[in-house]
Formats: C-alpha cells, structure tokens, sequence
C-alpha cells in the first residue's frame, strides 16, 4: 500500500464513521475544533484504525500528540513502515 | 405545603403504526393491527411465537450522529416522542435547558440489541479490544432518560424507571409527584423499548405469549376473549409534557388534561402471576389519591395483554370496585405489548380518546371470556363524553400501577 493509498483509506474511514463530509478532509484540519470529533470519537477513531491497518495502537504514546488529519496519516504511515521493517 | 395541581401539555408517541399520535389515534380508530409475522423468531430454537408489533419509517439518521452513537433504537423512539412533546407543549429553548425541565422516562432493560451485539463480538476471542465508545451509554439501565436529556440539553432532574410493564406508568406517576412537590416545573415522562427476541422468549417460556395465530397476525393479541393465548410483544415509546398547572397558565398553553391521581402497589404474591385483590388495591388506592370514588372514574383503559390469568384477574379487580357500570377497554389488540412504552402511549391514547369524546374498544375481542365478562367492554368506537380516566398496568415483578387522568376545568 503506498502512502497516497494509505491516506486515501484513512479519509475515507473517518468521514464514513463519522459522517464528515469528505471536502473536509484536508491534512491541516484539527480533530476537535475542526473536524467536530470528541474525546469518545478518539476511541472509536483508534478501533476503526487498528482494524483498518491491522496493528495495535491503542497504548502508543504518539496517539496523544496527534492534533490534526495529517498527524493521524503521519503517524499510520510511521507505524506501517515500522511494522514492514520488522524482519518476519 | 400545599401541592401543586400538575397538567398534561405536551404528548409524543412512537408505536407500532409509526411516528406520532395522531398516526397512532388514525390508526387505533380505524381498528388496524400493528402485529406482523416476524422471520427472525422463527430462525430460534424453542420460540414458538412468531408475531410482533415492530415500529416501522424511523430513521435514527435524522438524529445528528454526536446524540446518536449513544442511542440504541429505544433511546431513538424516546427522543422522537419527546421531541414531538416538546413542540406540542410550545416550551422554549430557555424553559427546556433553565433546570426547571427534568426527565423520567425508563426501559424495561438496557438496549437488548446492543447487550447481544457486544456479547457476540467479545466471545470471538474474549477481547473487547473492538469494543466501542457508545456501547455502555445504550445498555445503561437509564439510557433512554440521560439520552433524552442529553439531546435536548436538560439539566433538571433525570430519573429511570424500570419495573417492566409498570415503566411508563411509573415514570408518569413519580414525574406527577415531582412537579406536585414543587421540584421541577416541567417533567418529559414515559417509557421506551425496542425489540428483541429475549423479551418474546420470556413470555413464551412462561407459556405466556401468544403462539398460536402465527398465520394470522392481525389476529392476535385478544384481550379479554375467550380465544386469547397470550402477549404479543412490541415496541415504541410514549412521553408525555407534564407541567405545573400555574406554569401552563402562565404560559397560556393548551392543557390536554390533569393527572389527578396516582398509585403504585407491590404484589408479593408472586413475581410472576397477578393478583385480583392486590390490582384491585392498587386502583382503590389511586381514586383516594384522587380524592374521589368508583362513581367518579368514566371509563378503564385496562393493562389486559391477553393472557389467560393476567385479563381475568384485571377483570375481578375491576369488577370489584366498579361493579358493570364503567366501560373497559385494552389496546394492545391494536398495539401488542410495548413493555416499557406501553403505559406511556396507552396513556396518551386515552388523552386523546378523552379530548376527541369517542372510546376505543379492545381488538380482537370477538367473543368475551365469561370469566372477564363482569365488567363492559367496549366492542366498537364509541361516541361518548368521559371526563376522568383511570390507567392501568401491571408489570412482572409484581409491580401495579393505576393512574387517573381528568378533563381539565379550573
């Protein structure tokens, strides 16, 4: 999955579960004041991405410093080279 | 202290036939059935019922997804009917969010559907790492109430009640006790509950749900008919604006009618099975609530679902303080057994027969059960002028409530 990949699927994900309208997925959007999610939305945004991409990350410190769209795609992009570097 | 004299303004129904109560009255006068054959009941092991009253054309999508993800399809009939209370009552946005509106409105259980939904998920692999932000706020036991409260922003008292079928009486009643009390001004009242088999098997085990009109649904519930076999489940919600009468006259607004007396009994005779004497006791104790005697109540919108034990014992009860001279009718005939909102849109139904001068009679009723034959059924819409009403319901659990509502005179 490359990168443009990966942000495409988590924009999609999110305005589906939380019904944004898709115009307004733009990396520079904050969660709360922009986008309308919550401290309950940011549990539910973490299920939807650990199922989305298949990892765990619930108890990753960077979860809490993400403010903005583009930080979630950062850090999912992040996390997925991490996991692919990994030798199997 | 003296009491406050407490009024109906405001009414809200979700039931069998849709959305409102004027849809409910059209439907109820027109003598339809709400009761349909439910596929999903016949894919279970060991039911044998396959009827249902289920609530058709609501879409939770109209209530705005921050509201929504904590609702289950009870706490989203609630929030309809009391939506449509609300505006029916002409509140402002300052006389709902000032403290002097609170909310009692209560379900039989937390959302069943939900409770099933996360049990399901959790027993793939014992995790709950799926589990979502929205699962405990629907299957709190007073989900529909905090929900309710939460999308209209109340900030007076919130108060669930459950006690089965008794919910939606009860929360009325206590609602009546508060403004009475002088505590709130305004209080949203009723009950809701949504589908689930667990609530048609309950009945079934008991060999207390209806079985044996499968084919033909519109047939059954029978109140009070010799041929009755028992409950036919349903859902919906019934709220109702209840306010003090000095603020519905400050406010000029429309008093449907005034609650006049109120009570609630505990059977200890059994959890399961109703009693004549202890429903009887029930009712006498609401007329001296109401400070008034048998010979004032007009007319008995009974609890009567239809089964064999429960519409002989409400027929003895009512039989041994009204004698024959007070019609007597059920509605779940039309409605099945909403539970939790049955008392509530019952109860708005009777309003609503009060307001229009007609009586509603039981559905089904082709035959009267000579044991239930004491007292006057009502057997078809009936032109008549009722001025006080008593309402019943009693719940499993033993729990009796009776209410009495008047045509409003100063």
């Amino acid at each position: 999955m490359t990168n443009q990949e990966i942000i495409e699927r988590i924009d999609r994900s999110i305005a589906e579960e939380f019904e944004i309208d898709p115009g307004e997925m733009k990396p520079e959007k904050t969660l709360f004041l922009e986008l309308g999610l919550d401290s309950l939305d940011i549990v539910d945004l973490v299920i939807l991405l650990e199922t989305a991409f298949r990892f765990k990350i619930r108890e990753e410190e960077g979860i809490r410093k993400i403010r903005t769209l583009g930080d979630i795609h950062a850090f999912v992009i992040q996390k997925k080279n991490e996991l692919e570097s990994i030798p199997r | 202290m003296p009491l406050k004299r407490v009024v109906i303004t405001g009414m809200g129904a979700i039931s069998p036939f849709g959305r409102g109560v004027d849809t409910l009255m059209n439907a109820l006068l027109s003598g339809e059935s709400g009761v349909r054959f439910l596929h999903e009941l016949a894919d279970i092991r060991g039911i044998r019922t396959r009827v249902a009253a289920l609530v058709p054309g609501v879409d939770p999508g109209e209530i705005p997804r921050k509201y929504r993800r904590s609702m289950s399809a009870m706490s989203v009939f609630a929030s309809l009917a009391a939506g449509e209370a609300i505006a029916q009552a002409g509140l402002s946005g300052e006389q709902v969010r000032g403290g002097r509106l609170g909310v009692s409105i209560g379900s039989t259980i937390g959302s069943p559907r939900t409770t099933q939904a996360f049990f399901d998920d959790f027993r793939i692999d014992n995790s709950v790492e799926r589990m979502k932000s929205g699962v405990f706020f629907q299957i709190m036991n007073h989900s529909c109430a905090a929900n309710v409260a939460h999308m209209f922003g109340i900030t007076g008292r919130t108060v669930a009640t459950a006690a089965a079928c008794s919910t939606g009486s009860l929360a009325v009643g206590y609602g009546t006790e508060m403004i009475s009390m002088g505590k709130q001004d305004f209080m949203l009242c009723g009950g809701a509950d949504e589908f689930h088999p667990l609530t048609a098997a309950t009945f079934d085990i008991m060999n207390a749900a209806s079985i044996r009109f499968n084919e033909s649904p519109g047939k059954t519930p029978r109140p009070f008919d010799r041929d009755r076999d028992g409950v036919v489940c349903a859902e919906g919600s019934g709220i109702l604006l209840l306010e003090s009468l000095d603020s519905a006259l400050r406010r000029n607004t429309g008093i449907l009618a005034e609650i006049v007396g109120f009570a609630s009994t505990s059977d200890p005779e059994s959890i399961a099975n109703p009693n004549a004497a202890n429903i009887a006791h029930c009712m006498r104790q609401a007329l001296l609530d109401a400070g008034i005697g048998p010979e004032g109540i007009d007319y008995v919108n009974a609890h009567a679902t239809g089964t064999e034990l429960g519409d002989i014992a409400e027929s003895e009860a009512i039989r041994s303080i009204f004698g024959d001279r007070v019609p007597t009718s059920s509605l779940k005939g039309n409605l099945g057994h909403a539970m939790a909102a049955s008392g509530a849109i019952e109860l708005a139904a009777s309003v609503e027969m009060m307001r229009r001068e007609i009586l509603l009679p039981t559905h089904n009723l082709d035959h009267v059960d000579p044991l239930c034959a004491s007292v006057t059924h009502v057997r078809e819409v009936t032109p008549r002028r009722v001025d006080t009403v008593m309402k019943n319901n009693f719940a499993l659990g033993g729990v009796n409530s009776s209410l009495i509502i008047r045509r409003f005179r100063q």
